[in-house]
């Protein structure tokens, strides 16, 4: 459906830094399935919305290759760059982008009243496809209001309907539920993930926030300083982080340095300053060789008491606790580390209790070590 | 949805690639930037060829015979300390009456604000010859009913270097209290708070904090001013001459006035003046720029209590009190007054009750004021609506794209600031003089160039203040909505723009009717516009009917000024 080939785009930088040029997209290469929700994530200034940008014809790549369907927006090679108003793309802006001095009916005619007269649809066949549309966000009762007036909430739903109207093949969706309070954000992700599915549109989502990437998406792509770290389901990524990076940024793991003792079948022993881990893993790494075992906390168990030593059964002593709610975390001592831990509300146990610590196998993925 | 078009894209063809190149964008980017390069640049660079280049060869004969003629010492110093006397005088009432205004509890600050319009409202040549009426020595009424009865027989004569500052003084001051008003208000109240808190007394939180926060501004107004009162022509022109005061505005007139007109002593001396101007506008655009790493406005609507007066609340209300009667009530009243009477004379009771409306009719149904009047709605009209197109694409140029040297463009488009009125006439008056084929001499349309040129840079600031204001999303949202750029450009920027834009109008359309000092060399007998016709009647001495006409003139500004202030709430009218 969208493919990307050796994208790149580059910028001037600014006056006093040593580069001359900031790589913001730099070698990426995906594609985007019929259908699909395919979510860029990573930090701010990882050129996932540069990458947007590029799709949407917003910003001119240096080179590679953007062709949706049999459509090639872009290529350096063949001299091809489509102008963005030309590609009939629907882009969702982070700040909504809704015109304020029209109407929330206006806004979504907009893209249909500016159509070239040949394919333009009659002024009846227009005002039923807007109707139509606002009727699936559901501000068909909110059409003759001034967009201005809307609350933030039905913005972001006007902006969905604007880019809808004109049946694209592909929407592109930049950070759209960043400037919604925490409670609208969570109804509004499952509405547009219910709405993306039903209309079986295909869609490029770009954001920063690892719950709505997992939450939303069939497909997640992690960004890190212009290029792909890891691509994958939102549970191949959470599960089996390619490297460190991916494993930090998507949820919390305590990160364990050792080395490859032994290995049987797919199951790892490392060896690390305090203690010994038994790692399954699909990777393949060398006996000797320096890895990083990734730990997610809620896959640690906590008790008090010392119940004695061995592979995923360590010692240690609570540091310090955090009630957050739905969960307490510890943080606990062992030799020279911490390891934090995550338990449902009823554990709780202060500092400084000598507690052993159980590493469940689904708490570990392996990753080489340098990265 | 779920099918694409199967479409596919051969590479561009040549014919393609021009066809681009000559897009709707590309053409009208062109034609503005053609534009704003020939107004700016074309009468500087005739200034200088006709100053410094004679039969092919460069030379500084005019500076000699200029400044030989009339001794270059004399005229530069009259210059220079009213200059500088206007701006001290300006800057000490602006900048108290500011203080007062924001930042303590004094009474009747409404009237400040009316105060403030004046020079928007009463055009510089009014103003002038309203203190004539006031402070002459022969027949000026605050001599003959203030001044002699307390210095007994002595009088103030406005028709020297001090009344000259005084004058200029006056009509700058309000200026000066607008910039002020708005450094005091963008101060962040809680720099000032802090410092309460760690400790210090209010006379050394204003001395170690509020000033030194003020300092950027007052210096941006110093330079303004300076550079205002070096520019003006009415005051020297009508009070200077009068005493024997010449500057160099009176001087560059004086000489193409001769018979014949001595153009090359004028462009020497027009070019010593834009030396001096522009070395201003230059110190204040740096100034301008190290101070925006000085910013104090926050967004915070939260406004510190005022400064209690105490007993000094008297005092101060009395000063406002007498500076509204000065600025506005007196100049105002006694053009009103000269506008009732068949010949004029200082107010007496015998005058007062001899009021009458003739002098009205005599403009109304005189064809010169007619056609002076439709001249200058004319060319205000045209002139505001040109700018506000051109510096609409301009500001799109200059804040949207990448184009390479669009930079020159934004500061083209504001060199004209740096350019007095009465420089810019000999400038246009060289270029329409001798560049062949073109005919806009002795007609209305050389006026029309010298106004847009003139404020060119307002509407360019007005235009790009409103382009910041619109995010660049909107705009890229109706590009990926399908819309190219001419129809993005007149259905979202443009409407956007709007406000902006007319505000912009409106106070071209303002300034413009008033203009004098660029049109008093361009304009041609039989052609004249509102300022030229007062101009005039003042020297033949047709006083009442000068009056009536310019009262008519404060009227229809003041109906223009209160549109556009009702439309500033929203957009900002700055700097008179």
């Amino acid at each position: 459906m969208l493919n990307i080939t050796s994208l790149v785009k580059s910028f001037d930088a600014s006056r006093g830094e040593k580069r001359k040029r900031v790589f913001a997209v730099e070698d990426v290469s995906l594609e985007v399935k019929e259908g699909e929700l395919f979510t860029l994530l990573g930090p701010s200034g990882c050129g996932k919305t540069t990458s947007l940008r590029c799709i949407a014809g917003l910003e001119s790549p240096d080179s590679g290759e953007i062709a949706v369907g049999d459509r090639v927006f872009f290529s350096s090679e063949r001299n091809i760059r489509v102008p963005a108003s030309e590609r009939g793309l629907g882009m969702v802006f982070q700040s909504y982008a809704i015109w304020p001095h029209m109407n929330v009916f206006k806004n979504v005619a907009f893209p249909l009243e500016v159509l070239r007269r040949r394919k333009r649809p009659s002024r009846k066949q227009i005002q039923e496809r807007v109707e139509r549309t606002l009727g699936i966000v559901q501000l068909d009762h909110l059409a003759s209001r001034q967009a201005t007036d809307l609350s933030g909430g039905q913005q972001q739903r006007l902006a969905l309907a604007r880019a809808l109207v004109m049946e694209p093949p592909l929407m592109l969706l930049d950070e759209p539920l960043s400037n919604l309070d925490a409670k609208l954000r969570d109804e509004m992700r499952f509405e547009l993930k219910r709405l993306q599915r039903e209309l079986g549109v295909t869609a490029v989502y770009v954001t920063h926030d690892q719950v709505e990437a997992l939450a939303m998406s069939n497909r997640v792509a992690v960004m890190r300083e212009g290029k792909i770290e890891q691509v994958g389901t939102p549970r191949e990524v959470y599960e089996q982080p390619a490297s460190r990076f991916v494993a930090d940024f998507i949820g919390t793991s305590n990160f364990i340095d050792g080395s490859i003792e032994a290995r049987e079948g797919s199951v790892y022993t490392v060896r690390t300053q305090d203690g010994v881990l038994r790692v399954p893993s699909e990777a393949e790494f060398a006996v000797g060789a320096p890895v990083v075992v990734a730990a997610r906390p809620e896959h640690i168990e906590i008790k008090p008491g010392e119940d004695g030593v061995g592979p995923n059964l360590w010692n240690g002593r609570v540091e310090a606790r955090a009630f957050l709610g739905e969960v307490v975390d510890h943080v606990v001592s062992v030799g020279s580390r911490e390891i934090r831990t995550r338990c449902n509300s009823k554990v709780s146990i202060p500092a400084p209790t000598a507690v052993t610590l159980t590493f469940h196998e689904e708490a570990f993925s392996l990753i080489p070590a340098g990265e | 949805m779920a099918t694409t078009p199967a479409v596919v894209r051969t590479p561009i063809a040549r014919s393609d690639a021009w066809r681009r190149l000559l897009s709707a964008r590309n053409l009208i980017s062109l034609v503005v930037v053609v534009a704003v390069f020939y107004l700016a640049v074309v009468p500087l660079a005739f200034l200088l060829w006709q100053t410094f280049v004679q039969d092919g060869s460069v030379t500084v004969e005019w500076f000699r015979e200029a400044y030989s003629s009339i001794g270059l010492t004399g005229m530069a110093m009259n210059s220079i300390v009213f200059a500088v006397g206007s701006t001290v005088l300006a800057i000490s009432i602006g900048t108290l009456l500011a203080y007062l205004i924001v930042r303590t509890d004094v009474p009747f600050k409404s009237l400040m604000f009316a105060a403030s319009l004046v020079p928007l409202i009463i055009p510089g040549i009014l103003h002038t010859i309203a203190w004539i009426f006031l402070a002459s020595p022969q027949i000026g009424i605050v001599n003959l009913h203030v001044i002699q009865p307390l210095t007994g027989g002595r009088s103030l004569n406005v028709f020297s270097l001090p009344g000259m500052i005084l004058v200029e003084g006056l009509h700058l001051a309000p200026l000066v209290f607008l910039l002020m008003v708005a450094s005091f208000r963008s101060m962040d109240p809680s720099l000032e708070e802090s410092a309460v808190m760690s400790g210090a007394p209010l006379h050394t939180v204003f001395r170690r904090i509020t000033i030194p926060l003020a300092r950027p501004a007052l210096y941006a107004a110093i330079l303004i001013m300076v550079v205002r009162a070096l520019e003006s022509f009415e005051v020297p022109a009508l009070l200077g001459l009068n005493g024997g005061v010449w500057v160099f505005t009176s001087r560059i007139w004086q000489v193409l006035k001769d018979k014949p007109p001595s153009y090359g002593e004028a462009g020497a001396l027009s070019m010593s003046l834009l030396v001096l101007t522009s070395i201003g506008i230059y110190l204040h655009s740096r100034l301008a720029k190290r101070s925006r790493s000085f910013q104090t406005v926050t967004g915070k609507g939260f406004r510190p209590r005022p400064v209690q007066l105490g007993f000094w609340r008297w005092p101060a209300t009395l000063l406002i009190l007498v500076y509204f009667v000065i600025a506005v009530v007196l100049p105002l009243v006694i053009l009103v007054y000269a506008s009732t009477q068949k010949f004029y004379s200082p107010p007496t009771r015998a005058t007062l009750s001899q009021m009458s409306l003739q002098p009205y009719r005599d403009v109304i149904h005189s064809d010169i004021a007619l056609t002076a009047a439709k001249n200058s709605i004319l060319l205000g009209l045209g002139s505001a609506t040109t700018i506000m197109l051109l510096m609409a694409v301009a500001a799109w140029i200059v804040v949207r794209t990448n184009l390479t040297g669009r930079w020159l463009i934004d500061n083209l488009a504001f060199l004209p600031l740096a350019v007095p009125g009465l420089v810019l006439g000999v400038g246009l008056l060289f270029v329409y003089l001798r560049l062949p084929g073109v005919h806009l001499y002795n007609t209305i349309w050389i006026l029309f160039m010298a106004y847009l040129t003139r404020y060119m840079p307002y509407g360019m600031r007005y235009a790009t203040t409103s382009m910041f204001q619109i995010g660049r999303e909107l705009e890229e949202s109706a590009m990926t909505s399908g819309a190219g750029w001419f129809q993005s450009f007149r259905r979202i920027v443009l409407p956007l723009l709007m406000p902006g834009l007319v505000a912009g109008w409106i106070y071209i359309l303002i300034v413009s009717v008033r203009e004098l000092s660029s049109t008093i060399i361009l304009y041609s007998p039989g052609k004249e516009v509102l300022s030229i016709l007062i101009w005039e009647m003042n020297q033949n001495g047709e006083f009442p009917q000068l009056a009536a006409l310019g009262t008519m003139m404060v009227g229809a500004l003041v109906v223009l000024v209160t549109i556009a202030y009702k439309l500033g709430a929203r957009i900002g009218v700055r700097e008179a």
